[in-house]
């Protein structure tokens, strides 16, 4: 299936599959287009694919069938160097033998730049990510985080219109990795770059992203802004990748538009959003989030049908309470309660009803 | 940081200096780790140290004849600066005297053959003056040269006078090429300069096998460093397995290979390459010594090589790429600084290793392929120890010369053996 992004194309990925062995398929028909100035996410777990996909755009692998166009010119017999991309790389790759100012004026150099302009694009790089005064350090006297920045502005100083970053945060501390997030959306938005953006943290994903990839199993299982990918998953694979999530397995007892009744697997009956389930009697696994769980029946739509629980366990995180609950014969539903003045206090053992509106119940593919 | 600038005020919680109880705290865990290092440490004193130091004695002692010689010996402590050319009676008196003590002694042999050293020819002088020593009569001096005019010779007064001590620098002086003539210490001929020549060619030939070992070594370290885990322990066994044969083996097949009715030749006489009249010579002289070397020590190249570059991460080169250098580029700016530290230690292993063969120029260098190393061998089996062992301090010295200046211009920390 072809998936269209915005209507400028700037990177195209045409029925693009990969092979390293010739007996399996790492890149299975990717079918992808990226907007000039977007920033578009590659998520997945290890091995989905989405780095290789990145290294066929950098040109440091060659796609084993299909095209792949930069600003309509398709670059798969391309050199690395001649596609004018930036690359921001998991461990940095700062030539350790060069300091810093070296470090950036080495994309200059190779381009043939004056030294009077290539100052000047240097200073303004190093200013832009604030490490002016790191211009004569090695990167071994650097902290990760300022890594991190050096090899942001060496990936920006010769000004490509296409950023590559593989995992560029993984190696930094919680507070440091937010806040770098924060920046580097910031630096996009400036400098009106577009980025593809491979990682494997979904936290990082939908901070940035205008648009995320989920990959799994060599493709993408869906591509769509944040809030679409979070609310409005797609099939199970997506809804369990992105965040938390609550799984009841059942079958259709009723389909009709928009609407789907589900019996589970323990004989109760439960209100569904149907989305990739076609027929009557099929076998489906319906999601809904935590947060989206309600347990006082004036927070219930009229007529939702409800569930009986039994609170085990109450986790006390600050900002909310978790509670985990035994729900249809499974003992791991969890339900998410905002921790506010006024909300009721649950005790372990306590029996309730939950129930959810429809639309936060997606009846998806059994997988 | 107030802590960092007042150092000496710091105390333990019962007032001790911090440093003395840091000092008790570690000195038993000190003590175990020394006794483990004793036997290697004994051992390296025994079989490395001591030697050395007895080879540098070596050089500057022999006693050879300021023992068998005390009346000369006496008589130069006390006139100094004496005519050589026409030595007074009293001189001949003395050496009369040592001769005849010699002859008893049985001595004189190891006295002719000290002075035979630096005055070539007076063994049998020796030998003829002690036999007829304790039938010659005063004036000696007329006697011992009526004897044989050489004992009237300037050199041989310079040169017993030079050995009557038992420290002398004059090995040293034959070993860089100086002489003794009757005006003393000269530079000798063109074709007297065998020693500083064969040193300077030595160090020449030294530096082309470092190089073409480089040459070699890179391209399959590079590739051991970037094959997969299967195939590069597979290459790294055909590097090793030069190791795992006899040294003897090895040059023997080299001979097999290169001889003037070798493998080699006769194949290229076959393929018309060279005619059947005038084949290669690539044994028994320079340029089997630079084969069979280079083949030898190729792997003291490559293993600080692979050692280097398997830790360099490939993101480097590929970072240099997508910065818009070309393969080239990526090479000469990138990876070839990344690898220098492995360059450097390959180098100075291949060329100190070089400098100091002996073994392989031995078997199939032939006149013209020989290093200094064989001549120190040379010197060692005509007995003329102390030769020998300057050759060899001069050797060692120039290693550590060598050794100073990678440390002042690399520095010696950057040093990566494997």
């Amino acid at each position: 299936m072809a998936q269209t992004g915005p209507n400028d194309a700037f990177v195209a990925f045409e029925h693009v599959q990969k092979s390293y062995d010739g007996v399996s398929l790492v890149v299975k028909d990717l079918n992808l287009t990226i907007g000039k100035g977007e920033f578009l996410t590659m998520l997945g777990p290890s091995g989905s694919g989405k780095t290789t996909c990145l290294m066929m755009l950098a040109g440091f692998e060659t796609a084993t069938n299909g095209e792949i166009r930069l600003d309509g010119r398709p670059i798969n017999q391309v050199p690395p160097h001649k596609r004018g991309i930036g690359m921001v790389f998991q461990n940095y790759a700062l030539f350790p033998h060069m300091t810093v100012g070296e470090n950036l004026s080495f994309p200059l150099e190779v381009r043939g730049m004056g030294k009077s302009e290539r100052e000047a694009k240097i200073k303004r790089a190093l200013d832009m990510v604030q490490m002016g005064s790191f211009i004569n350090r090695r990167p071994a006297q650097l902290s990760g985080g300022q890594q991190q920045r050096i090899a942001l502005a060496r990936a920006l100083v010769f000004d490509p219109a296409l950023v590559l970053m593989d995992e560029p945060l993984g190696a930094l501390d919680k507070q440091l990795r937010e806040h770098m997030q924060f920046e580097i959306k910031h630096l996009h938005e400036s400098l009106g770059i577009t980025v593809v953006y491979v990682t494997h943290d979904q936290g990082e994903a939908l901070t940035m992203s205008d648009r995320v990839a989920v990959f799994n199993d060599g493709r993408i299982q869906q591509l769509a802004p944040p809030a679409d990918l979070y609310e409005r998953p797609e099939n199970s694979f997506v809804a369990q990748f992105i965040g938390e999530n609550n799984k009841l397995p059942g079958t259709i007892e009723e389909l009709s538009e928009g609407k789907a009744l589900v019996r589970l697997a323990t004989g109760e009956l439960i209100d569904a959003t149907p989305v990739n389930v076609t027929e009557k009697g099929g076998k489906t696994l319906v999601s809904i989030r935590p947060e989206r769980v309600e347990f006082k029946p004036e927070m219930m739509p009229p007529g939702a049908h409800t569930i009986d629980a039994e609170v085990l366990e109450i986790i006390y995180m600050g900002d909310i309470l978790r509670a985990r609950l035994r729900v249809a014969g499974s003992d791991d539903f969890v339900m998410k309660m905002r921790n506010t003045l006024g909300q009721t206090r649950l005790a372990n053992g306590q029996r309730i009803k939950v129930g959810w509106h429809p639309q936060d119940a997606r009846a998806l593919d059994p997988m | 940081m107030t802590e960092a600038a007042t150092p000496a005020l710091l105390t333990t919680a019962d007032g001790r200096p911090l440093k003395e109880a840091l000092a008790t705290a570690q000195a038993r865990a000190r003590r175990r780790a020394l006794l483990l290092v004793l036997p290697l440490l004994a051992f390296v004193l025994l079989t490395f140290l001591i030697p050395i130091g007895y080879m540098l004695k070596r050089s500057v002692e022999h006693d050879g004849f300021s023992a068998s010689a005390p009346e000369l010996d006496a008589w130069f402590a006390a006139n100094p600066g004496f005519d050589y050319a026409n030595p007074p009676e009293e001189a001949y008196a003395a050496l009369v005297k040592d001769l005849a003590r010699m002859q008893e002694e049985k001595t004189t042999g190891i006295a002719g053959t000290r002075i035979n050293y630096t005055v070539p020819g007076t063994i049998s002088l020796f030998k003829g003056g002690a036999r007829a020593a304790k039938d010659l009569q005063p004036p000696y001096k007329e006697a011992l040269i009526a004897l044989d005019a050489e004992w009237s010779s300037v050199k041989l007064w310079r040169g017993m006078e030079a050995a009557s001590s038992k420290y002398t620098t004059e090995f040293y002086k034959v070993a860089a090429d100086r002489k003794l003539t009757d005006e003393g210490w000269t530079r000798g001929g063109d074709k007297e300069r065998i020693y500083l020549y064969l040193f300077f060619k030595t160090f020449l030939v030294s530096a082309l096998i470092t190089v073409i070992c480089l040459l070699l070594a890179f391209p399959v370290a590079h590739l051991l460093a970037v094959l997969p885990m299967s195939k590069s322990s597979l290459l790294m066994i055909l590097v090793l397995l030069p190791f795992w044969t006899s040294l003897l083996v090895r040059t023997t097949s080299w001979i097999a290979l290169l001889q003037e009715q070798g493998i080699l030749n006769n194949l290229l006489v076959w393929m018309g390459v060279v005619p059947d009249a005038s084949r290669l010579q690539m044994m028994y002289n320079m340029t089997g010594t630079v084969v069979a070397m280079t083949h030898v020590l190729l792997p003291f190249m490559i293993l600080p090589l692979y050692s280097v570059m398997r830790v360099i991460p490939p993101s480097y080169a590929r970072a240099a790429r997508s910065l818009g250098a070309t393969s080239w580029t990526t090479f000469r700016r990138i990876y070839l600084p990344q690898t220098l530290p492995g360059i450097a230690a390959g180098s100075l292993l291949v060329f100190i290793l070089a400098v100091g063969y002996y073994i392989t120029p031995a078997l199939v260098g032939g006149a013209d392929g020989q290093l200094i190393s064989n001549l120190i061998s040379f010197h060692m089996s005509k007995s003329n120890w102390s030769l020998a062992a300057a050759l060899a301090a001069m050797l060692l010295a120039s290693i550590l010369l060598l050794y100073w200046l990678y440390d002042r211009l690399i520095g010696i920390d950057r040093l990566k053996l494997g």
